[in-house]
């Protein structure tokens, strides 16, 4: 018999032992593109199965951001005695909209390897496309909540009141509403996108987490709760004891969700530190959470 | 030829011009498993564990140093008893399983049509299952698209090709899974008890395909407790017992030789289901 001969429609493929190793990650990278259409057809199925493509699940969208804001809004306006003000507002909505996307990305990605069942068993493809179709998903459902946050900017900028705090013994005032238009705000768009990379990593991470511990998503929630509580969205960081500050360094949503918040809602330029520090955090989860699903994916398959 | 249990017509595949290039060659494969009794891996069990001192892990050997060349053109029957590795060997050639020893040189696309049938996801409609399935397989959107009519017709299933999969019967689930495997246009088709669950009618049709496929020069890969199916569409046969490759040759010898060794008569009941 004649050896394999490779045409251009019969590409030769062959398969060796899996040593934990990575593919060759040019063909597989290409690989993973040529097949983006699958990511991206199973989120908009899985959307259209949770009934998000009907007037009132989209409408819910809406709804549901809103609502959250209504609850904040009257945690921190009455509750709290008005004292807090629209710029505190603001920071809380922006801080925890970006943080619920996070969240979802985590437990959708967590799940989206293990219940792929027989497609996975039945189908040889590059398994990385479902933790980024989960994203797609995630992200598609945060759009809303953003849409959100520009109507109450809308609202503080052009009709908002300008509460004053002035310091007890220096008596100099500060305005609690700075919200106004800048073009700082544009900076927002690369931190959303540094927020979205970092996303993309841990739903990888957390999906092959998911194919060796089966209770991590139900453990996720507390670790999450934990970690909002530890990052500064629903207080200043500057309210911080100077210790847990130092500890921040170690949080990668300190610089992430900081510099979405300062470019949105305060207007300001964060500082570069920031900058740096969201920019290696979330490439580097992205490259460890690749990296750790795609040298194990082979093996997944067995373990499902 | 007659299927005494359906009362479909079986045509013989089996006669027919093979041609001398391999389209699929295993070198020496093994494939080890370790499994734990875990059903759920969880971290509540690894802590557990970790106070007891002791995992309980059991290595699976499902394939041991098994090798043959395919040529194109053929259609290979794989016969053995439940767990001999018949699906394993499945995976491992579609590229789902790694080997653990080995090689595996395949040439082509391949389509499989496995155990579970299609589908990804039990809520989602036929309709979104088999794109999402032919995607998933490498197919383009637009090839799909052009496909898709094809897909839904041979699979016949009517106004339930937009109803979610989990109202399906199984034989209908089954079609589906058929139909898409079929219309991807595969180098190398692997079926493995696909055509268990079908009706009489639909047997013959996926017969009348799986023959215009291995026509136009398709390989194929063929597991089935059916032994008679077995000797009426493979050109080729081989045996595996414990994830051994005992036999390879001709299907009605092989089939002889495994049912001497397994005892049982050939009676009409084993031969179109075992």
């Amino acid at each position: 018999m004649k050896k394999p001969a490779e045409t251009q429609d019969r590409p030769v493929q062959v398969f060796l032992p899996h040593r934990a190793g990575l593919p060759r990650l040019k063909k597989y990278l290409a690989n993973l593109w040529g097949r983006r259409h699958f990511a991206a057809e199973l989120s908009r199925a899985e959307m259209r199965a949770a009934h998000t493509n009907t007037f009132f699940g989209q409408f819910w969208l809406i709804i549901s951001p809103a609502l959250n804001a209504g609850v904040y809004f009257l945690l921190v306006s009455v509750i709290r005695g008005g004292s807090a003000g629209p710029n505190f507002f603001m920071h809380l909505l922006a801080g925890l909209f970006a943080f619920n996307f996070i969240q979802a990305v985590m437990s959708n990605g967590a799940t989206s390897v293990t219940k792929g069942g027989n497609l996975v068993l039945n189908t040889a493809f590059p398994l990385l496309l479902l933790p980024f179709s989960a994203l797609r998903t995630a992200f598609l459902r945060f759009i809303p909540s953003l849409v959100i946050l520009f109507a109450f900017f809308i609202y503080f900028d052009y009709f908002g009141s300008h509460p004053q705090e002035c310091h007890p013994s220096t008596g100099i005032c500060t305005d609690l509403n700075t919200i106004h238009f800048s073009p700082v705000m544009f900076l927002a768009i690369p931190a959303l996108l540094l927020i979205f990379i970092f996303a993309a990593g841990l739903s990888a991470l957390m999906a092959s987490v998911q194919i060796y511990f089966r209770d991590t998503k139900q453990l996720l929630p507390y670790a999450t709760r934990i970690w909002l509580y530890l990052t500064p969205v629903l207080y200043y960081a500057d309210q911080m004891k100077p210790w847990m500050l130092k500890c921040e360094i170690l949080n990668p949503l300190y610089p992430l969700l900081g510099i979405f918040s300062e470019t949105l809602v305060e207007g300001k330029t964060p500082p570069l530190t920031w900058w740096l520090g969201s920019t290696a955090w979330a490439f580097g989860t992205l490259i460890i959470g690749v990296f750790f699903f795609i040298s194990r994916e082979r093996e997944f398959a067995v373990r499902i | 030829m007659f299927d005494e249990e359906t009362g479909a017509t079986i045509p013989h595949i089996a006669e027919r011009e093979i041609s001398d290039e391999i389209a699929i060659s295993v070198q020496e494969l093994d494939v080890t498993y370790r499994t734990t009794f875990e059903k759920r891996p969880t971290l509540k069990q690894a802590v557990v564990r970790l106070g007891r001192g002791k995992r309980s892990v059991k290595t699976v050997e499902a394939l041991k140093n098994v090798s043959f060349d395919v040529s194109r053109g053929s259609v290979l029957g794989i016969v053995g008893h439940n767990g001999a590795g018949k699906s394993t060997l499945m995976r491992a050639i579609a590229g789902i399983v790694p080997p653990t020893q080995g090689r595996i040189e395949v040439v082509g696309r391949t389509s499989t049509l496995l155990s579970l049938g299609v589908g990804f996801n039990r809520s989602l409609t036929g309709r979104e299952n088999v794109i999402l399935g032919g995607l998933a397989a490498g197919l383009t959107k637009d090839e799909l698209e052009d496909r898709y009519d094809q897909i839904a017709e041979f699979a016949d299933i009517g106004d339930f090709i937009d109803a979610p999969m989990s109202t399906y019967s199984s034989g209908m689930g089954a079609r589906l899974a058929f139909s898409v495997a079929v219309h991807l246009d595969p180098d190398i088709l692997l079926i493995d008890e696909a055509l268990s669950t079908g009706d009489a009618v639909f047997k013959e049709k996926a017969t009348q395909r799986m023959q215009e496929l291995v026509n136009n020069s398709s390989t194929m890969l063929l597991i089935s407790h059916a032994l008679r199916t077995i000797i009426n569409m493979s050109t080729e046969c081989i045996w595996l017992d414990h994830g051994k490759l005992m036999m390879r040759g001709n299907p009605e010898e092989v089939v002889d030789a495994y049912t001497e060794y397994v005892h049982v008569k050939k009676t009409s009941a084993t031969m179109n289901d075992m």
